[in-house]
């Protein structure tokens, strides 16, 4: 890409972002009794505290995982939307560990982290066997895989680690020694953020400086052309769904061992959902992954903040975050102008 | 030079830049009088047929104007156009395989009984049609059936029936034979005494001379000038087309072969519609020798490219690369033993257009040691081979970061080939190399590919551009249905007529002749 192409791509998805948010305030302007008050919140929440701020970084937390763990699988082409259920079932694996095994500290976080990452792997790699092997569909398979791990989960929580004097179905409290340590006082931001900035270093130089991801990529471009320059193309787009799964995996379990005393969720948390929203705004390419993690832990949190005080409902926050999906993947959208900035450099 | 009542038609200042940036046409002006057929030539890529899809509506220019008869009007799709009067065949037909003659003729203007097909009227127009303009078609074959000269026949036909007086060919002899292509000329000086006014668009200078009457000559996407056709050569003509003098001819030395590099032996392959699109064929290739395989396309060549490179499977028989079977190989295993492919079709096999040149130069050693330190890549020494080679192969870009896609055609495959070049090939899989592509590179490629030979590889050389497989080769096989027609142990020695009834199955040596393509 040339430089004008990547400030037009920027200027883009900045354009996308700013209708985004118009059409946001006039939704609150029609829905509210204190449009002020609401759009005050909405905006500006999140910077009104430390612990609001907190909560925007802990809420990015898991959107990078997923967002990274879903860029790496759709850079070889593979729309493998199994990273909720690899997020779930990881959750699910790592919440075994930190309520069944004595380990000392930093290393208990680290095998409950490690197997959550292989249960992922496992779950986002067997849509890309059935691919490779009998040409199934990914997009379909990883679909409906999400609510083999949503059941097959509570399963596994009611029969194994259900607490029975707890009054929910929960799972027993972790141990101390698997929980992650906060490292940010007075909020709730947890070591996971750090693991994470590794995480979006690590895949970056992955996909963008190795071998592997060199192949991931070429492939995820034009597969023929793989192939015919002898790249083993089914190893290839294998590698791209276990990591991917294994980064949804590994996110799950930072979720649950950073935030959470015992596991709590009843339902699918909704992060493999959003990570498709932080994947597309990132274009797949992890360096941005963190800014477009970041706004839209943003918003979330100011909705939530707004939701609290005011009459605003957070939810509207998916009308936003379908907008921008519209509005980015709608190749006609700003065409013209880009056309006639690529006139305007030819005839130089 | 014309009377201005003459002119039918006229396009002026015509500017058109595509999505990637490359500029088709530069304020080209162009236009024809009526009941000529006019020529209208330059090198691949050089804007003919931009502006002719701008003519038929395919195509929206940036600026410019367009007047018919005088009028400017405006061509926003092909059935404007076609309302207009302007048909166009284009070089790939747009016909339904399935479908008769006569359905295809009709389709979009069809006659109706009640709320179905009439095809006894159909068939009847069909007929009437190929009788007044003496293009012979049976108007109930189907199209799959027939051959590319009659499928061309029926394509212009369907331009008439929709009341086309102004027909754009686009190179129109690049599928035929030699006799197929005096049949056109033939039928196409019937249609302009008939009054119609023909547009030919080609690079074949001698198709030029011998049909057109004026000529309009076009270079990187301007007008070089108009000129009738009695008033310049041959020379002049590529001249301008051009830039400079060109030399086509590649001095070449004579072929001093070695030992055999490719074996095929008894080879069938069984293609989708279980017909054997390869059947029972052998032959060799030997160390510094270029056998060429001419023949009319989908004659079976595509697959045995497909079966020699891994690609495709093959059913029967044995294909030895340096004296290894490659059946149970990969295509990496078999690149692995020396063997370099240029595919037929660029854009589908021979690149990642989204990446840039750099990563599209190192697809098949990316994970050569030399360019890895330890896990990463050697960014530096990717940088440094990509440099080297976009200078020693003349690539035309920015950069060797800019996209593929950003480049012209010619400069897209001269990335394929230089990267496939520069592996030390001992066998050279040479499929259309130079299709599509501008003289400069074309002359390159060519010369290249004969420089390898005498450095010791074994270049198979498969194309439909007669000139290139009669020019380049040092022996020839002829392939028709499957089968080899003939084997020429001099390719210099034959000419293009006799190459023509070997390619259309006419005429075929006798298994003794053939055999002697299998050396040792």
């Amino acid at each position: 890409m040339t430089k004008s192409q990547r400030l037009f791509e920027i200027y883009r998805t900045g354009l996308v972002i700013l209708i985004a948010l118009l059409l946001s305030l006039v939704i609150i302007l029609l829905v509210s009794d204190v449009p002020g008050e609401a759009m005050k919140l909405f905006l500006t929440g999140p910077l009104d505290s430390l612990r609001h701020f907190g909560n925007v970084l802990e809420m990015m937390v898991p959107l990078l995982f997923t967002g990274l763990a879903i860029s790496v699988m759709f850079s070889a082409s593979q729309f493998n939307l199994g990273a909720e259920g690899a997020f779930f079932f990881g959750a699910i694996g790592a919440a075994f560990i930190a309520v069944n095994w004595n380990l000392p500290p930093v290393i208990h976080p680290m095998v409950a982290i490690l197997w959550g990452g292989i249960i992922g792997s496992v779950f986002c790699g067997i849509p890309g066997f059935l691919k490779i092997k009998w040409g199934s569909s990914e997009l379909v398979s990883s679909l409906m895989f999400n609510y083999i791990a949503y059941f097959f989960g509570l399963y596994l929580i009611n029969y194994f680690l259900r607490d029975v004097n707890a009054g929910a179905m929960v799972s027993y409290p972790f141990a101390e020694s698997a929980k992650l340590i906060r490292i940010i006082p007075k909020t709730r931001v947890h070591f996971g953020l750090i693991i994470a900035a590794l995480a979006v270093v690590f895949t970056a130089v992955f996909l963008h400086r190795t071998r592997w991801g060199y192949r991931i990529i070429v492939i995820g471009r034009n597969i023929r052309f793989a192939k015919y320059a002898g790249i083993n193309t089914d190893r290839a787009i294998l590698l791209s769904q276990v990591l991917g799964g294994f980064i949804a995996g590994a996110g799950g379990s930072i979720e649950v061992l950073g935030l959470y005393r015992r596991f709590t969720w009843q339902l699918l948390p909704g992060y493999g959902w959003t990570g498709i929203i932080v994947a597309i705004l990132a274009r797949n390419n992890p360096i941005y992954i963190p800014v477009a993690a970041f706004f839209l832990a943003y918003m979330r949190i100011g909705a939530d903040i707004m939701s609290r005080s005011t009459d605003m409902p957070n939810e509207f926050v998916a009308i936003i975050q379908g907008l921008i999906i519209i509005l980015i993947a709608a190749s006609s959208f700003l065409a013209k102008q880009r056309h006639k900035m690529v006139v305007k450099e030819a005839m130089l | 030079m014309s009377d201005a009542a003459d002119v039918i038609l006229k396009m002026e200042n015509i500017t058109k830049v595509y999505p990637n940036g490359i500029i088709a046409n530069k304020g080209v002006d162009f236009s024809i009088t009526a009941g000529e057929i006019h020529g209208l030539v330059g090198e691949n890529g050089a804007g003919k047929t931009t502006l002719m899809q701008i003519l038929f509506g395919l195509n929206h220019p940036e600026k410019g104007r367009i007047l018919l008869e005088g009028k400017e009007i405006t061509i926003g799709n092909p059935n404007a156009a076609i309302a207009f009067g302007i048909g166009m065949v284009h070089q790939h037909f747009m016909l339904v395989p399935s479908l008769s003659v006569a359905e295809n003729l009709v389709m979009g203007v069809e006659p109706r009984k009640g709320v179905v097909l009439n095809l006894p009227e159909a068939v009847r127009i069909t007929r009437e049609l190929s009788e007044k303009y003496n293009l012979k078609v049976d108007p109930q074959a189907a199209v799959r059936d027939l051959p590319v000269g009659t499928k061309q026949k029926v394509e212009i036909l369907k331009a008439l029936h929709r009341g086309a007086r102004i027909l754009i060919l686009d190179e129109p002899t690049a599928v035929l034979t030699p006799q197929e292509t005096d049949e056109l000329f033939d039928e196409l000086k019937l249609l302009k005494d008939e009054g119609n006014t023909i547009i030919f668009i080609s690079h074949k200078l001698n198709e030029i001379k011998s049909l057109c009457d004026r000529v309009t000559i076009m270079r990187a996407g301007k007008n070089q000038g108009v000129f009738n056709v009695s008033d310049v050569s041959e020379q002049d003509i590529s001249r301008l087309m051009v830039g400079r003098d060109v030399i086509l001819q590649v001095e070449k030395g004579p072929a001093e072969p070695k030992e055999t590099i490719l074996k095929v032996n008894d080879l069938t392959i069984v293609n989708r519609f279980r017909k054997n699109a390869v059947d029972d064929i052998s032959f060799s290739v030997r160390k510094g020798e270029i056998l060429g395989i001419a023949g009319v396309e989908g004659n079976g060549q595509r697959e045995l490219v497909e079966a020699l490179t891994g690609l495709g499977k093959y059913a029967e028989g044995d294909i030895g690369i340096t004296g290894k079977d490659i059946k149970k190989l990969s295509i990496r295993g078999i690149r692995d033993l020396g063997t370099s492919h240029i595919p037929e079709d660029r854009m589908t096999y021979g690149c990642a257009a989204d990446l840039s040149i750099e990563m599209n130069l190192i697809a098949y050693k990316h994970d050569h040691p030399d360019l890895n330190k330890n896990l990463l890549m050697d960014m530096n020494a990717i940088k440094d081979i990509s440099d080297d080679l976009v200078e020693e192969y003349r690539i035309l870009c920015s950069s060797p970061q800019q996209e593929v896609r950003r480049l012209s055609g010619g400069n897209i495959q001269k990335v394929v080939v230089a990267r496939e070049f520069s592996s030390d090939p001992k066998l050279i899989i040479a499929d259309q190399p130079t299709r599509g592509i501008d003289v400069g590179a074309t002359e390159f490629i060519r010369k290249r590919l004969v420089t390898l030979r005498d450095d010791g590889s074994a270049v198979l050389l498969v194309s439909a551009d007669l000139n290139e497989v009669m020019e380049l080769s040092d022996s020839l096989i002829v392939m028709y249905g499957g089968k080899i027609t003939a084997y020429i142990e001099n390719a210099s020695s034959i000419t293009e007529e006799k190459l023509g009834l070997y390619m259309l199955g006419l005429e075929s040596q006798g298994d003794d002749e053939i055999g002697r393509v299998c050396h040792d």
